[in-house]
């Protein structure tokens, strides 16, 4: 699985980095995400779930490849 | 069975998928459009800087993989609690085993204002966007969030605005009087006419009519004073309803009956208090509590128990705030300066801290505060701890 982060559409409120901080972190000036792991483990994508219905702004995505 | 097909219902909807549910599932909707951002139609859809393209909460692959009886441009109206049955606007009814209510609110009117806008659906965005212009005179009822971000967006497409508030400080019951005042320079320095402490009483043909008689001329008046939950469907259905659907803190409202969303009232442990929220993150954390709660075992439910947040953007500044503000004691700046508009204000209530907002400071930063929020940090260590 891969995950797909849409930075344009960030508005910074840091809920990924919540649901997800193995995968999530935020810059450090205006708080847009950032991606981490791009393809993370088994172990890691329900976390990754989460952060995706949890998003404010639908900027992540879970894509299979 | 989800009934609202907005970022409450369709978070209910993939956490049911997610967590293992595999029978037959449908999400209802009112309106003809699939699940969308609200947040943008009052920044990037009104100022153009969006397409529609760019709204659906998820794209139609996301959407089919979840498959859903997805009833869209469909309302509900009326429930049955006993024959376990929701009645839709199509003349149909359709059974549920277990039943998410996430219906919504839709925004207040005035009386007569046949003709002016609101600023709820993407329909709403795009009939006020197609009106605004370079030299237009628009009056905007009510200097709230939605309100206060429509001015701003209206002022930068070159639009005449004039935002009118009942209040003496606009959101001075949400955010307190000194952020309050400090929000409503921000108008004025960018030449939006704010006049506070007048009451409108009515339409004209070319504008609102004040108390006192006074008419401000408009070519398109936005009315923006609060909305209403949508729970008329509920009526005489026995459903708990009063401001919203009256839910537990399990956000159970009847056996087998959840509601999550703007249209949910529950009681917060984390503040002992009810409260209805109407914010963008709470609508999917609702969804995805309400739904974990709906599968589980009776020992195995979860209270629901977050701390609000909310962000708004105005003028190119973002404010962003954790927590219950309304029906605080006591407002301080803990860091940064009001005047320099760099700043964060905690909220007090009784002798904790109960919440936090931030102007323009990084919002990694703000974070810190809501982890205090979070664990119930008592004002005088939160604060004084800042302080120091």
């Amino acid at each position: 699985m891969r995950v797909e982060l849409d930075v344009p559409k960030c508005v910074a409120s840091g809920q990924c980095v919540m649901a997800a901080p193995d995968v999530f972190d935020q810059r450090d000036d205006d708080g847009v995400a950032i991606l981490l792991e791009e393809t993370p483990g088994e172990d890691l994508l329900d976390d990754v779930r989460e952060a995706v219905s949890v998003c404010p702004a639908a900027a992540i995505r879970l894509v299979e490849r | 069975m989800v009934v609202g097909a907005s970022a409450a219902g369709l978070a209910a909807a993939e956490t049911l998928r997610r967590t293992g549910f595999d029978g037959t599932l449908a999400l209802v909707g009112d309106e003809p459009h699939a699940p969308y951002d609200r947040p943008p139609l009052s920044k990037q859809i009104l100022s153009g800087a969006w397409t529609t393209g760019q709204l659906p909460l998820r794209p139609q692959a996301d959407l089919d993989a979840l498959g859903l009886d997805l009833r869209l441009g469909t309302a509900a109206t009326g429930l049955d609690l006993t024959d376990r049955t929701v009645r839709l606007a199509d003349g149909s009814h359709l059974r549920y085993d277990g039943l998410i209510v996430a219906t919504g609110v839709r925004p207040r009117r005035l009386p007569g204002d046949r003709g002016a806008h609101v600023l709820r659906t993407l329909d709403d965005a795009l009939a006020l966007r197609e009106r605004l212009r370079p030299g237009r005179r628009l009056v905007v009822v009510g200097a709230g969030f939605l309100g206060a971000e429509a001015a701003a967006v209206a002022r930068g497409l070159g639009a005449r605005v004039t935002l009118l508030e009942p209040a003496p400080v606009p959101l001075a019951h949400a955010v307190g009087t000194e952020v309050g005042r400090l929000l409503s320079w921000t108008h004025l320095d960018h030449g939006v006419e704010l006049r506070t402490g007048v009451t409108v009483t009515g339409m004209t043909d070319g504008g609102v009519r004040l108390a006192g008689g006074e008419v401000v001329e408009a070519d398109e008046v936005l009315v923006a004073v609060g909305s209403l939950p949508n729970t008329e469907w509920l009526a005489d259905s026995g459903l708990p309803v009063g401001d919203g659907v009256l839910c537990d803190a399990y956000c159970q409202a009847a056996p087998g009956v959840y509601a999550a969303g703007d249209v949910a009232r529950w009681d917060n442990p984390l503040f002992g208090t009810s409260m209805r929220i109407e914010h963008r993150t709470h609508a999917a954390e609702q969804g995805m509590a309400a739904a974990r709660n709906l599968l589980a075992a009776p020992e195995g439910r979860r209270p629901f128990a977050p701390v609000p947040y909310f962000w708004s953007d105005q003028y190119g500044t973002r404010i962003q705030a954790y927590g219950f503000l309304r029906g605080h004691d006591e407002v301080a700046v803990v860091e940064g300066d009001l005047a320099e508009q760099r700043f964060v204000a905690a909220y007090r209530r009784g002798d904790r801290l109960t919440g936090a907002l931030a102007m323009g400071v990084p919002p990694r930063a703000v974070r810190a505060w809501r982890q205090a929020v979070a664990g119930g940090a008592a004002w005088r260590e939160a604060v004084g701890a800042a302080a120091a």
